[in-house]
């Protein structure tokens, strides 16, 4: 497939609030995307394969079916970019949207540039052309957004690909959640850091031995993050 | 001294026994000493009114006997009064219970011859007795202790006298009677009662300790099943047997719990409804706020397209949009707080950091204000939410900048082993002792002409995530010269503990 580039990706708006949905339209459209509105749990499948979104807003609360649900369904056959739209501020229902499979979640209410800002930094991880970077074991292509550990391939989600690269990228730079935030994220403002350390530890479980016992990306406690500079004789 | 006084004082039962065992003895003690003391009184009644009879009987025969001896020859005299011992002791039967003591002729002044029976002597008889019998007529007794031979034991005895006459002269004949049987009487008596008292003393502290238990072991059941019930068992019931007053106890307690349990869970309830419908509330709201705000910021975009009324509703559309979103926001919060539905994320957090980034944000700071940071240098590190902290001290510079009308604020950071203190201070226009009473009420401004912007919930939220954290927001102002926050929060760990960052998996 060859791919489109960001500023006229494809963007499909899961929500069942009709005013809400072409507010969204409006919105992307004038920055330039292409939009498509799916209104009902049941047939978001459907669309995602008609569609062929490059991003899915999906909000957590349908009718008949919860988002985290259809989170985890699309998940199953997609590595697509999924942001959660959500009224909730409590943290467990953002774990959950999380664990099952989203990138990023925006609580309503929320402002335009946020919004925007948040779709185009997972849309670059999604058609930014990086060099191949070599890490130690890891050896990161960005050209076929491949990632192989030891010669044999990690399956990494879009979001995953990005924050590796961020991070080794920079050897021995330690990065704050905060600024993970806002350099991967697209966060414009100080956000919950929660989001980094649940991709963080799922990230770790792909390309760990041992994600108890961090190799590669190493906590630094009370700051942040950092990639480990690969031993020579590795 | 100090345990048995602690057992004393905690143990009903200790105190019900040894009372018991206490009284008992006083009132057994008591009835003994009387019952005893009857019981010597009548035997020497007794021993005394035979006595008195005897001698009454002996005394006239040896007066008679005397009698018919009168005229004999005065050598002979001396031979009949040996033989009027002898046969006063004779005439006694197989046991003898007395002894006899005669002598004369008094009053004399020449020698007086003692005779007697047994190993009595002159000075076992009492002296005023003596005198009492030689110079008057008639029978005379008296209670006395006899020396027992060869021992320093002596024994009690009654002892009757009368002056007999005999040729002329008187002599006094002496019964001694002694009361020994009825010592050894009155001593097994004695053993007897005392052996009874202290049998009494053991089944009345058995009783008493059995009827304690019966009591007490109740009120013990009683404790453990509120203490349970307290710990958050409320489902314990105590056990109800019979229809004593005990069980009407367990019956009432049992009651008493049944209603504390059902209001608990209509208050558990309650809360979570009220939960429930801040939820819901929030998502109801939050999406058609989303939609509006959405348009308006197009149309704020937009504006100088439009004339000049129309442009200036636009913006002022945006901004009190704004102010609706922050208002509904703190409201959620507050009524989460309320409900008690608000959970903490604590993690390790360098306060230093943290109030660095907020000043280089320059999200709240104004132009001529300048924000000094003290301490910093050094990590201070607390467990704490960093979006509530963060959101604190916000609020508390915020509220500095907008209202102190101060060009200077100071954010002091100092820290002990246990409490990490922040003191945001300004050199302001102060506040009151009647507005510092209501600084942290909600929807309260201390200058209602100076209402825009901000939801005036900011101070009341800060203080209720400090007391969250286990810390507290204290505030103190002089007029006319500033204002200061003070935010004290527990600290757990040392800064200078933190050089080295370990790995460690995530919170």
């Amino acid at each position: 497939m060859k791919p489109r580039n960001a500023k006229s990706a494809r963007v499909l708006v899961v929500d069942d609030d009709d005013a809400l949905a072409e507010m969204l339209t409006i919105v992307l459209s004038g920055e330039g995307f292409e939009t498509a509105v799916c209104r009902h749990g049941a047939q978001v499948m459907t669309a995602v394969t008609e569609v062929k979104p490059d991003l899915i807003l999906l909000d957590r609360m349908l009718p008949g079916v919860d988002g985290i649900e259809v989170c985890a369904e699309i998940r199953k056959v997609s590595n697509v970019s999924i942001i959660m739209l959500t009224a909730m501020a409590n943290s467990s229902d953002i774990v959950d949207g999380l664990n099952a499979g989203a990138d990023d979640y925006i609580t309503k209410p929320f402002r335009n540039s946020e919004l925007i800002a948040r779709i185009r930094a997972r849309l670059r991880s999604t058609f930014a052309t990086p060099r191949r970077i070599e890490f130690g074991r890891i050896i990161l292509d960005g050209e076929s957004h491949s990632v192989t550990n030891d010669g044999k391939p990690v399956a990494l989600t879009p979001l995953e690909f990005d924050l590796l690269k961020h991070l080794i990228a920079e050897p021995e730079r330690v990065f704050t959640r905060d600024e993970l935030l806002r350099e991967v994220w697209g966060y414009q403002h100080p956000g919950d850091t929660k989001l980094v350390t649940v991709h963080m530890t799922r990230l770790r479980q792909k390309i760990e031995d041992d994600a108890d016992d961090p190799q590669v990306i190493r906590t630094v406690r009370g700051i942040g993050y950092q990639a480990m500079s690969p031993k020579s004789d590795a | 001294m100090l345990p048995f006084t602690r057992v004393w004082r905690r143990s009903l039962r200790t105190r019900v026994v040894a009372q018991t065992v206490i009284l008992s003895s006083v009132m057994i003690v008591l009835i003994g000493w009387v019952l005893l003391h009857n019981v010597a009184d009548g035997l020497a009644e007794n021993r005394r009114v035979a006595a008195i009879d005897e001698a009454q009987t002996g005394i006239t025969r040896a007066q008679q006997y005397l009698d018919a001896a009168v005229g004999s020859r005065p050598e002979q005299q001396s031979r009949v009064l040996t033989q009027l011992i002898d046969t006063l002791t004779a005439t006694s039967g197989t046991s003898r219970t007395f002894d006899v003591l005669l002598y004369g002729p008094v009053p004399s002044s020449g020698p007086t011859s003692v005779r007697s029976s047994g190993a009595l002597n002159l000075q076992d008889i009492p002296v005023d007795l003596k005198q009492q019998v030689e110079t008057e007529s008639g029978l005379w007794w008296r209670f006395s202790e006899l020396g027992v031979l060869a021992s320093a034991d002596s024994e009690a005895a009654v002892i009757v006298g009368s002056r007999l006459s005999f040729g002329g002269d008187h002599y006094v004949l002496f019964y001694v009677f002694s009361l020994a049987e009825q010592q050894a009487t009155l001593d097994l008596v004695r053993d007897s009662l005392l052996v009874g008292a202290l049998f009494l003393v053991l089944l009345l502290a058995a009783v008493s300790m059995i009827v304690a238990r019966q009591a007490v072991t109740p009120l013990e059941e009683a404790r453990n099943v509120a203490e349970q019930i307290a710990a958050g068992d409320l489902k314990r019931r105590m056990q109800v047997v019979g229809e004593d007053d005990i069980a009407r106890l367990s019956i009432s307690f049992n009651q008493m719990a049944e209603a504390l349990q059902s209001q608990i869970q209509r208050l558990e309830k309650l809360s979570m409804l009220q939960q429930r419908f801040v939820s819901d509330v929030s998502h109801e709201l939050r999406t058609p706020l989303t939609t509006v705000q959405m348009a308006a910021q197009i149309l704020n975009e937009a504006r100088h397209e439009l004339d000049p009324p129309a442009a200036r509703a636009a913006e002022l559309l945006t901004n009190e949009l704004e102010r609706f979103e922050a208002l509904l926001s703190d409201l959620l919060d507050l009524s989460r707080i309320d409900a008690g539905a608000e959970e903490l994320e604590v993690e390790p957090l360098d306060m230093s950091t943290l109030l660095r980034e907020i000043v280089e944000r320059k999200e709240v700071t104004v132009a001529d204000c300048d924000v000094v940071l003290i301490g910093t240098e050094v990590p201070v590190i607390v467990e704490a939410d960093t979006r509530r902290l963060d959101r604190i001290f916000r609020n508390l510079l915020l509220n500095a900048v907008k209202y102190s009308e101060s060009d200077r604020i100071e954010i002091e950071l100092e820290s002990t082993d246990d409490i990490a203190q922040t003191a945001v201070r300004d050199f302001g226009i102060g506040l009151t002792s009647g507005q510092l009473e209501r600084i942290f009420d909600r929807f309260w401004r201390a200058d209602p002409a100076r209402s825009a912007g901000g939801t005036g919930l900011g101070l009341a939220i800060a203080r209720e995530d400090a007391i969250l954290h286990g810390g507290s927001l204290e505030v103190s102002s002089t007029q006319g010269e500033g204002t200061e926050f003070v935010l004290k929060l527990p600290c757990k760990q040392r800064a200078s503990q933190q050089t080295t960052f370990d790995q460690e998996s995530e919170a």
